[in-house]
């Protein structure tokens, strides 16, 4: 029995590993082949050893139209801003419905619920032809003002909020003569830090990786955010150049890799939390 | 000693106005305006002239008979579901792995952190990636095939089955870590009394997986698989970075479709705007399943015995009177 259960953990290690394996390679070799010449990629398309052509695949890269750094900042804008209304709104619409008896409140709340799926693309025509005609394309606000209604935000924050924010807190602010919006945001936004900070990561890392509306309204190339400079890396500037595509893809994602290091656990607690909903 | 009441109600309606005005602006408007555009002729780059047709149904006729939007809506269910049952069959089989008591599996965090990994790395990336790692003939895999298979280098991109077998295993790779943890945060959730019981009564590991486990994460298999099912269905940045539609519209899902009918060259907002509406039908038939699963269960029966009680209050006071 016992040496039955061995084995069966055994494998059950090996497949993990394997699985394992199969989540890093990809990026390992996209990695390793970011410093190998197109030369050594065509011999042999996987090494798992780096080599020393980092600078000249670099120096490939950037000769052409290919401008991470503009990318990068363009990015950071959008996905800044817009995590930062996401978050700041999300919360204050989940203390309206969480603290003030209103009458339209439970309505509200409903409201939400059965807009919370509602995706950027069946919207997306309608969106384009709004934002032409007030002549807001090539413009990041049409990408960062939506975020302000994201009605899934609001039902995790409320969620989060019926179990964190006792009542009584709000109401002894009161008596103290604290204003209800000042009571807002320098007693529950601190008491919703946990919530913030995992909804602030997720929010950001979807900004940031978001294709769709970005590629429709943004059409000046120095507007491009990183995903869509990915694309460029298909076009046929870059052939047959290897490993200059292997190294402008490393860093589109060069800062998701940083952010994921750093905060995974997190991340990992957050989507626990995020699921076990109702 | 009483005091004046104050009523916040005000505030209640102040704090969610900023929510309401960006959801009408950025929400309801174009959703509306979708919808209106989809009776019109609207059609051209920087077209903004609002015509409705003589039929108005016709975008949508042409539409449901347009052949490559049925290819397109084809492709994204087959690529959803060859992407969702691999994934859900895994996913379950890793939770129920990792929250045996008996087994007790080390480097649970390691694994969890790497598994997910994928989930967060831009799709539009990681699609182009791929299409490197399965390039012709020179690849990565055509690498291994040739050194350690010995075979010729396969063309992965002429190959219908072989590029849509590769969209959805993309799919399959970025969600399932996060199909896993979502399912081990649902069996940690389940009380531990009834797995006591389970072992108590004798029950072994498949026994208990089946028979206990799994009818107790029921909601949120279907809360995983009809959120699958939208995501799926809004299924672009791979397909699109993957092949861009290709070989032979295999990879073609419906919402490339839309973007091809409008921002691809032909901008015909029109149709697009059709198939936004056929797509959103779909959509909010499976988001009134998440909406009745995602319910307050408590407040409805609640609220339920409110009414009940009131309407027995309501005959007796009949009853009394008669």
């Amino acid at each position: 029995m016992k040496i039955k259960r061995g084995i069966f953990k055994a494998i059950i290690y090996v497949v993990c590993i394997l699985l394992a394996i199969l989540c890093i390679l990809p990026f390992w070799i996209m990695l390793t082949n970011s410093t190998r010449s197109t030369y050594q990629i065509q011999q042999h398309a996987i090494s798992l050893l780096p080599s020393k052509y980092l600078i000249s695949n670099l120096n490939v890269l950037l000769g052409k139209s290919f401008n991470p750094m503009m990318g990068f900042l363009n990015s950071i804008i959008i996905s800044t801003f817009s995590t930062f209304c996401s978050v700041y709104f999300s919360t204050l619409t989940a203390y309206a419905v969480v603290v003030y008896e209103w009458k339209l409140r439970r309505g509200f709340f409903t409201f939400i619920m059965a807009v919370m799926m509602i995706p950027a693309q069946v919207t997306s025509i309608g969106f384009y032809q709004m934002i032409y005609r007030v002549g807001l394309t090539n413009n990041f606000l049409p990408l960062i003002l939506p975020a302000i209604a994201a009605p899934a935000m609001v039902f995790f924050m409320r969620q989060y909020m019926l179990g964190a924010l006792p009542l009584e807190i709000v109401q002894s602010a009161r008596i103290d003569g604290s204003g209800e919006f000042y009571t807002f945001n320098r007693i529950a936004m601190p008491i919703m830090k946990p919530a913030i900070a995992t909804q602030a990561i997720f929010s950001f890392v979807n900004s940031w990786n978001s294709l769709f509306l970005p590629s429709i309204l943004l059409t000046r190339q120095e507007k491009f955010t990183m995903p869509i400079m990915v694309s460029l890396l298909r076009g046929d500037i870059y052939k047959t150049e290897h490993g200059a595509i292997y190294l402008g893809l490393t860093l589109t994602v060069l800062p998701l890799f940083i952010v994921y290091f750093l905060l995974s656990k997190y991340i990992i607690a957050g989507v626990a939390l995020g699921s076990v909903k109702g | 000693m009483k005091r004046k009441r104050v009523s916040y109600a005000k505030y209640g309606y102040l704090f969610s106005l900023p929510f309401v005005i960006a959801f009408i602006i950025f929400m309801l408007y174009p959703i509306l305006y979708t919808a209106v555009i989809g009776f019109t002729d609207l059609k051209g780059l920087g077209n903004t002239q609002i015509h409705f047709l003589e039929n108005p149904l016709d975008n949508f006729k042409e539409i449901i008979q347009n052949n490559s939007f049925k290819i397109a809506l084809k492709n994204t269910f087959k690529i959803w579901i060859w992407n969702f049952i691999p994934q859900m069959t895994l996913a379950l089989i890793l939770s129920a792995w990792f929250t045996s008591g008996r087994l007790k599996i080390k480097g649970q965090g390691f694994f969890k952190i790497v598994f997910y990994m994928p989930n967060i790395i831009t799709a539009a990336t990681v699609a182009t990636l791929f299409s490197s790692l399965f390039g012709y003939p020179l690849g990565p895999v055509n690498d291994l095939i040739k050194t350690i298979g010995g075979a010729d280098a396969f063309n992965f991109s002429q190959s219908k089955l072989a590029s849509q077998v590769i969209v959805a295993f993309i799919q399959f790779w970025m969600w399932y870590g996060y199909t896993m943890i979502v399912l081990i945060a649902g069996i940690l959730g389940i009380s531990t009394d009834i797995f006591e019981a389970a072992d108590i009564d004798g029950a072994n590991g498949f026994q208990t997986f089946f028979r206990v486990t799994l009818p107790n994460l029921k909601t949120i298999l279907l809360y995983t698989l009809v959120t699958s099912l939208i995501g799926g269905l809004q299924m672009y940045d791979i397909p699109k970075m993957y092949q861009n539609g290709n070989p032979d519209n295999a990879t073609l899902t419906a919402s490339m479709f839309i973007y091809n009918q409008a921002f691809a060259g032909s901008y015909k907002y029109n149709t697009a705007a059709a198939a936004s509406m056929v797509m959103f039908a779909i959509i909010a038939v499976l988001s009134a399943v998440i909406f009745f699963m995602l319910r307050d269960k408590d407040e409805a029966k609640l609220r339920k015995q409110v009414r009940a009680q009131e309407k027995e209050y309501r005959k007796k006071m009949r009853g009394e009177k008669v």
